[in-house]
């Protein structure tokens, strides 16, 4: 037997509760609708019983909707979230897209709203979890581009997977030009394509990008998806070129760099580093300070922590998590700021490919 | 349809990420800051306690630091170390740009 689907709804307000429940029990596939007085007990909730959405009021006593978000974003990454709050204010909006909800939405007041937002909740419910886009549909960003461009319409794809970040320009439904770490156009393109995972902007057009592409998009779609499964199927290992060199070694070349240290984020006593003579300290240092700040981004709501730099008389340094990876990259004390940020770009571009 | 208006309610207010700076001594005591006094107290002494133990056991690992930044997509922290205590500057990020569609995606 199909199990229905899980909802959990978290508010202080026991009355409001009750009013979603009822509300929420119209919607297809009959949820299940669990409800939690306050964020700490949704957070209790959410560890014995698994739910397919959290619905969160942000204002809540004690630990509030942007803190139990921010908790939960990075525990249950696959579950689907929804922002409630009976206040517009673009800083609260902006700060719970930037942890990474599904949905903001302010708390209906009329029927017309109601309705929408039920809308939203079974859309949500209705979306499968393993691949797509999140907030929007279940496609590929293939699907997506194709989309865009068979709709004819004009419009910048801005896509960052982890520290990495690119463009893909659209004018009239024509691929015009692209942009990734070091690469630019059908290069770009084809990169970009082949990320793994991350998020996706739809920024307005920028009719005036020089064109540095010129071939149709299905071509550049069928070239990436040959490309993608060779890569999968391991076709192209026969003609491969020697092995490159470590991504640690790799990595230890960039200009500036000093040292690299790389932690697995799951295996805490293990680590690689280059160029680094006591790598135990500065493992410690790092993992500490990523997880110091990294609680304390949860505690303000200010997201997930993206970076730290640090800035001294010796050396400089940037730390950073990429994927199940953290880095504490030195850097000579000569790079200014800006180029510490370009460099590390470089860095996790470079670990990446 | 005034029965839903039952949504609006006036209950604890968020925490509103503040524009402002603070100094505070080797101690972790806060001595001046330029934040609002919305902003809790508890709040700017963990900030502070953060900072200062990440700077301090920066050079107990040989790498003594001047400045430390952390990036938050909200937020960007800035402390300068002050002969053993340090200066923070707390600054919002506003939205990178208008988003007409969203977000995430596994592709």
């Amino acid at each position: 037997m199909e199990r229905r689907p899980r909802i959990l709804l978290a508010d202080d307000d026991p009355d409001l509760l009750e009013l979603y429940r009822e509300m929420l029990a119209q919607l297809p596939g009959q949820p299940e609708i669990h409800t939690a007085v306050g964020g700490a007990r949704a957070l209790t909730m959410l560890e014995t019983e698994p739910y397919q959405v959290l619905i969160c009021d942000l204002k809540m006593p004690k630990l509030d909707g942007l803190q139990v978000l921010a908790i939960v974003r990075r525990k249950y990454p696959d579950l689907r979230t929804v922002a409630l709050t009976a206040e517009v204010d673009e800083q609260f909006r902006s700060r719970a897209y930037a942890l990474g909800v599904d949905l903001f939405w302010t708390k209906p007041a009329t029927e017309h709203e109601t309705r929408l937002f039920l809308e939203c909740v079974a859309s949500l419910l209705g979306r499968e979890t393993e691949v797509g886009f999140r907030g929007v549909q279940t496609r590929s960003l293939m699907d997506i581009v194709q989309m865009e461009c068979l709709s004819r319409s004009s419009a910048v794809l801005r896509i960052t997977n982890g520290a990495l970040g690119g463009k893909i320009w659209i004018q009239d439904g024509e691929l015009v030009d692209a942009e990734a770490p070091g690469l630019e156009g059908e290069a770009a393109f084809h990169r970009i394509l082949s990320w793994k995972a991350g998020n996706f902007e739809m920024l307005p057009a920028e009719p005036s990008r020089p064109r540095q592409i010129y071939k149709p998009y299905n071509a550049l779609l069928l070239e990436s998806a040959q490309a993608l499964d060779e890569a999968y199927a391991g076709l192209a290992a026969a003609d491969a070129p020697p092995p490159p060199p470590s991504p640690l070694a790799q990595v230890s070349r960039v200009e500036g760099v000093e040292f690299v240290l790389a932690l697995p984020a799951d295996a805490p006593g293990e680590h690689a580093a280059r160029g680094l003579e006591n790598p135990e300290r500065m493992a410690a240092w790092t993992r500490q300070s990523l997880e110091r700040f990294r609680a304390l981004g949860d505690h303000l709501g200010a997201g997930a922590l993206d970076r730290i730099e640090g800035f001294g008389p010796q050396r400089h340094v940037a730390l950073t998590t990429q994927g199940a990876t953290e880095f504490c990259v030195g850097w000579k004390n000569t790079l200014a700021p800006d180029e510490v940020r370009e460099q590390m770009q470089k860095v996790l571009a470079l670990w990446a490919s | 349809m005034g029965l839903l208006n039952l949504f609006a309610k006036s209950a604890p207010t968020l925490l509103r990420l503040p524009t402002g700076s603070f100094t505070v001594d080797r101690e972790g005591k806060v001595l001046s800051g330029t934040l609002p006094s919305s902003f809790p107290a508890p709040v700017v002494r963990d900030i502070a306690r953060q900072v200062l133990a990440t700077f301090s056991e920066a050079a107990a690992a040989q790498l003594p630091l001047a400045e430390l930044i952390i990036h938050y997509p909200s937020l960007k922290i800035t402390a300068r170390e002050l002969r053993g205590g340090a200066i923070v500057f707390l600054a919002p990020k506003a939205p990178a740009s208008p988003m007409s569609r969203g977000n995430s995606l596994l592709l």
